[in-house]
């Protein structure tokens, strides 16, 4: 036990006064996915006081190609993501406090997050842009460093944003993306993940034990089957007008995120709805009216899935539903409310 | 012309005048991009203003949502 991090103490630039500093650090993950997992695996063995993970989705057999904390039963159980991470990560290192949250990671919850207990770095592991400006303000708001990182085919990306020193996602982006870039079209492999969780974890270590002045500093990208490698200075994209990091920030992203009810998954035909006030569901209750209907009913602590009109419908104790097989928003809500309602 | 790209020699064709061509080359114009074209980051709006000469070290990244 006592030599459990000796290599990492002989690693000079961390040494036993960096695993003393890690050790009393929390961070937030967001998302469970592939680099959620990567990422995850790498804190907890390195020996952080204390993760957060927070998923809305679960385990699906096409996961297991990358995501390197779940296993087939995972996906036979249909277990939710932070709660089968939460599970191997405590039999990695028992000595970590892992925090999972089953929900969206949406403006509310990172608030409610920061309010409670608020973490000193926030890991980007989503899927998605919408998500990511919400880091990024949230980031901003509660002057929290965020590490921006993502992949898809052999390509990936990251970046380290610190609060008053680095552009932000914002100044990068200036507009929200529009769908295309995330859906997985191009499928991915899991050296692209592993790579950007190299590039994340590695800066985020440097954070951890304030060890600033190494930082990259750089826009970083690569293409591991073009055997590309491109990295660039970005500072000077920091803008004074910014909403999100500038002299007059009105942080747009965490009042828009409240309209949001629902949203397509990219690359997984899948509508997810959410009911606009947080409300528990009752699940064997639910269980039982549909049965009442003659739908055939599975169901974990956690969720409960049917099929109905041919599509496969999942309903998470915190009262979101996943419709599976259409694309089309007003469908999903049709059925929804049909089922649900 | 033949200019540097990532770090490799590029032969473009005639019709790649400017970065906003080069990106269209590439098929990134619908992405968002960041470009430096001899080590100055070009703003959004330049784009089509800002030519290209041989020799020209340029770096494009760009964002994607994956993960």
């Amino acid at each position: 036990m006592t030599d459990r991090y000796s290599r990492q103490e002989l690693f000079a630039p961390i040494g036993k006064e960096g695993q003393k500093k890690i050790a009393a650090k929390h961070v937030l993950i967001i998302g469970a996915g592939a680099l959620g997992t990567g990422n995850a695996e790498a804190f907890v063995r390195a020996g952080i006081g204390k993760i957060t993970i927070i998923d809305r989705d679960y385990v699906e057999w096409s996961n297991l190609q990358r995501q390197q904390l779940y296993s087939e039963e995972d996906a036979k159980e249909r277990l939710p993501k932070a709660i089968a991470a939460k599970q191997r990560l405590e039999r990695i290192n028992s000595n970590v406090v892992i925090e999972a949250i089953v929900g969206d990671a949406t403006a509310r919850e990172l608030q409610l997050i920061m309010e409670e207990n608020k973490p000193h770095l926030i890991i980007d592991a989503t899927d998605n842009f919408e998500t990511r400006m919400v880091i990024n303000d949230i980031s901003q708001k509660y002057r929290i460093p965020w590490i921006y990182g993502a992949c898809v085919g052999s390509y990936g990306i990251s970046y380290v944003i610190l609060p008053g020193k680095t552009p932000c996602l914002n100044c990068l982006l200036e507009t929200v993306p529009l769908g295309g870039l995330t859906c997985d079209t191009a499928g991915i492999i899991s050296p692209a993940v592993q790579m950007v969780v190299a590039y994340q974890v590695t800066e985020a270590l440097k954070i951890l034990v304030e060890d600033w002045k190494s930082l990259r500093n750089k826009l970083v990208s690569f293409d591991l089957w073009k055997n590309q490698h491109t990295a660039i200075r970005v500072d000077k994209v920091k803008k004074v007008t910014c909403p999100s990091c500038g002299e007059k920030p009105t942080y747009p992203y965490l009042s828009y995120d409240l309209q949001t009810k629902t949203a397509v998954l990219c690359g997984r035909d899948s509508v997810q709805i959410r009911p606009a006030v947080r409300q528990d569901r009752d699940l064997g209750e639910l269980a039982e009216l549909l049965a009442k209907q003659g739908i055939q009913v599975e169901k974990n602590p956690y969720l409960l899935s049917f099929t109905a009109d041919g599509h496969r419908l999942v309903v998470f104790k915190d009262g979101r539903v996943l419709v599976h097989g259409t694309k089309d928003m007003i469908e999903a809500k049709t059925l929804y409310n049909r089922y649900l309602g | 012309m033949e200019i540097i790209i990532n770090g490799d020699k590029i032969l473009l064709p005639e019709s790649v005048k400017t970065v906003s061509d080069l990106l269209s080359h590439f098929q990134l114009n619908n992405k968002i991009a960041i470009v430096e074209v001899n080590l100055n980051i070009i703003n959004k709006q330049d784009y089509e203003i800002t030519t290209l000469s041989n020799g020209d070290k340029v770096e494009i990244v760009h964002f994607v949502g994956g993960g």
